[in-house]
């Protein structure tokens, strides 16, 4: 279902856009006037993640905004409250993001089932390789929900074809070595690791990791079908404030 | 393939997929290793000729003429090179790291002793090395610091989360997610993701593999009951290893701190405060709130303070293989004294958790019993802690003086 609204929106523009928050930082009003700036200037597909204490896959911006959300009182429920709340509202698909123990310690059947009946699309949960996955698959697919995983550079073509016999939706190809959030240099270097990721899978590919500007989206154009831009909208929001979203991201693709 | 190291339903490998490759490799490193003879021999060989192996066992004769009841011996790890049983596994992992060719090594470090052992190791075979320190404990073991600096190493001060021994972790894998592919974590704990639990296991294995014999020959008969303090279980694991198959009880000493009813401890298998979860990259006991963020923890002791605890010692647990149990600050303290003052042996406030529960039991067992307990490290390096936790009056003013002395140039 994901993957079919991602092509249907790839046949109107070359380069689609997936844009990432961490929910309730610096608070759930920002988080909703942040959403609502992002779906204006026209992102196609959102990541909302759900704070944790140990995200060891993040760098130091989204790390902080996972620990300053947290200070600020956020819980897993109204983080799902407000997930529903902006799935209803705003007519793109959102992901919810975040690290396993999030969802294991919620239930991971219940989890799903809270996930679609808030009219959520899928989620993305970095450090679930498929090999400890299977109940994770079994409840996701239990509730037409994409479960979306990643190719990294250094993931061989064989474990590539693994992964996509279970992925959903979309795969996130990372970019490079690394945490979210350092620079990443957009080069043809590149091509030969999305043409193996083109290879093991029809889904849609989206690719992150480092991606900031006008000019890494550019790149991107044809090469894939998703930039996705985490970290940058974190620094813009923390640099110029709120209002300096939509500006930001209507000038990545205009 | 590979296998990703169960423990009933505990341990796994949940890790991103930019590591997968590099866990692949050095998983067959470790079985490599472990198949190959000639190199436990050169582990032995450099632990004998490096370190201090085969560690002593000591019999506490006025320890146990004092509690009257079981005869009290002592494993002596403190005796390793740089002062704790960390050596083992570091010096392990050391000739590891020389087998994948890789040249940097990075670790955690709570207490500091992980950090020292891994920069000496470093030193030795000529690695690159960056240690990764809560800000919490660079303040509390600042002569740590000292030496991992003097050894050349980077050691950086973690300012994110609790900034103790579990963002520290989060950190080096962080740093390693970056640079694996000349470097090499060399975790310092029987935890994370397979197959750390089971290789830090296997190199601390040889603490039990002597223990056994050692008492064996002095006593003519196995340990009644064996006693090791368990942060994230390395040296528990270590002594156990050489006892699981025989009639032995195996005895685990977690951090009680301020008291299990106050919270501020850290005893994931001895209270009811723990609930199985997943973080930093296996599955386990985790100290943590209903929504599964970890919680802050205590102990006077740094290198106990921690949110997990290794998936083979919850196993043992679930089994019934092993007991748990927790000691306060104070009963460490007090029973810090007693061994310092008995025995002329001073173990680090780590191990000292072992000897609370020991004590405890020794005066109901009978002089025909005899129970072993692992001295995982020794205290006299980590005087600034220790004075402070005896809250020594004359250290409080050699140290105001050192301060004006300073002040004064």
């Amino acid at each position: 279902m994901l993957a079919e609204t991602l092509r249907a929106r790839r046949q109107e523009r070359e380069i689609l856009l997936m844009t990432h928050i961490v929910m309730g930082y610096p608070s759930f009003d920002a988080s909703l006037r942040v959403v609502e700036a992002m779906v204006e200037a026209g992102v196609e597909i959102m990541e909302l993640q759900i704070p944790f204490s140990e995200p060891i896959a993040d760098g130091p911006v989204i790390l902080h905004a996972n620990q300053g959300s947290l200070q600020a009182g956020s819980t897993v429920e109204r983080c799902l409250t407000f997930g529903e709340e902006v799935a209803r509202r705003f007519d793109i698909p959102f992901l919810l993001m975040s690290y396993y123990n999030i969802l294991f310690k919620y239930g991971v059947e219940a989890f799903a089932q809270r996930m679609a009946e808030a009219g959520l699309a899928g989620a993305i949960v970095p450090d679930l390789p498929p090999e400890e996955a299977g109940d994770y698959l079994a409840a996701m697919a239990a509730h037409d929900l994409a479960t979306v995983f990643i190719f990294s550079p250094n993931t061989s073509d064989e474990r590539m074809a693994r992964i996509a016999a279970v992925a959903q939706g979309l795969v996130y190809c990372v970019a490079r070595k690394g945490v979210t959030g350092a620079d990443t240099a957009f080069s043809d270097e590149l091509d030969a690791y999305l043409a193996r990721c083109r290879t093991a899978t029809d889904l849609p590919l989206a690719l992150g990791f480092g991606v900031k500007d006008r000019a890494d989206v550019d790149f991107l154009r044809g090469r894939v079908d998703l930039a996705v831009i985490g970290t940058q909208t974190i620094r813009v929001m923390e640099e110029q404030g709120v209002d300096a979203i939509k500006p930001f991201i209507e000038g990545l693709r205009s | 393939m590979p296998e990703r190291g169960y423990y009933g339903q505990f341990g796994g490998s949940f890790i991103p997929e930019i590591l997968v490759a590099t866990f692949d490799e050095l998983i067959q490193a470790f079985e490599e290793a472990k198949a190959d003879p000639g190199f436990w021999k050169a582990y032995e060989t450099l632990m004998g000729s490096y370190s201090c192996r085969p560690t002593p066992l000591s019999y506490a004769e006025n320890l146990t003429e004092h509690f009257g009841g079981a005869r009290i011996y002592i494993k002596r790890e403190d005796l390793n090179h740089t002062g704790a049983h960390k050596a083992n596994n570091v010096m392990g992992q050391g000739l590891l790291v020389k087998r994948m060719g890789k040249s940097r090594v990075i670790a955690e470090t709570g207490a500091g002793q992980h950090g020292v052992a891994t920069a000496t190791m470093a030193a030795k075979f000529g690695f690159d090395c960056t240690i990764y320190m809560g800000e919490v404990d660079v303040q509390r073991q600042r002569p740590n610091v000292f030496w991992m600096e003097r050894l050349g190493a980077t050691v950086v001060p973690v300012t994110e989360g609790t900034r103790i021994l579990k963002d520290a972790i989060n950190e080096a894998f962080r740093d390693w997610v970056t640079n694996m592919d000349d470097t090499h974590y060399a975790l310092g704990t029987a935890c994370g993701p397979h197959p750390f639990p089971e290789m830090v296991t296997w190199f601390q294995s040889i603490i039990g593999q002597e223990a056994r014999g050692q008492v064996l020959k002095e006593t003519g008969r196995l340990p009644t009951r064996v006693y090791a303090c368990v942060g994230g279980g390395s040296n528990a694991m270590g002594v156990f290893s050489g006892f699981l198959d025989d009639d032995v009880e195996l005895v685990g000493v977690e951090a009680g701190g301020r008291g299990l009813d106050t919270g501020a401890h850290a005893a994931r298998l001895a209270s009811r405060d723990a609930s199985l979860g997943v973080a930093q990259g296996y599955k386990t006991y985790f100290l943590q709130d209903d929504d599964g963020q970890m919680r802050e923890t205590h102990s006077v002791a740094a290198g106990l303070d921690y949110v997990g605890v290794s998936p083979i010692l919850s196993h043992l647990k679930e089994s019934g293989r092993v007991r748990f149990a927790a000691a306060t600050d104070q009963e460490v303290v007090d029973a810090l004294s007693l061994t310092i003052r008995k025995e002329g042996l001073i173990p680090a406030l780590e191990s000292a958790h072992g000897f609370v529960q020991a004590f405890k039991e020794a005066p109901e067992l009978s002089r025909d019993d005899v129970i072993l307990i692992n001295q995982s490290g020794r205290g006299d390096k980590d005087i600034f802690t220790v004075a402070d936790a005896f809250d020594d009056p004359n250290w409080r003013q050699f140290i105001r003086d050192k301060a004006e002395e300073y002040d004064a140039r």
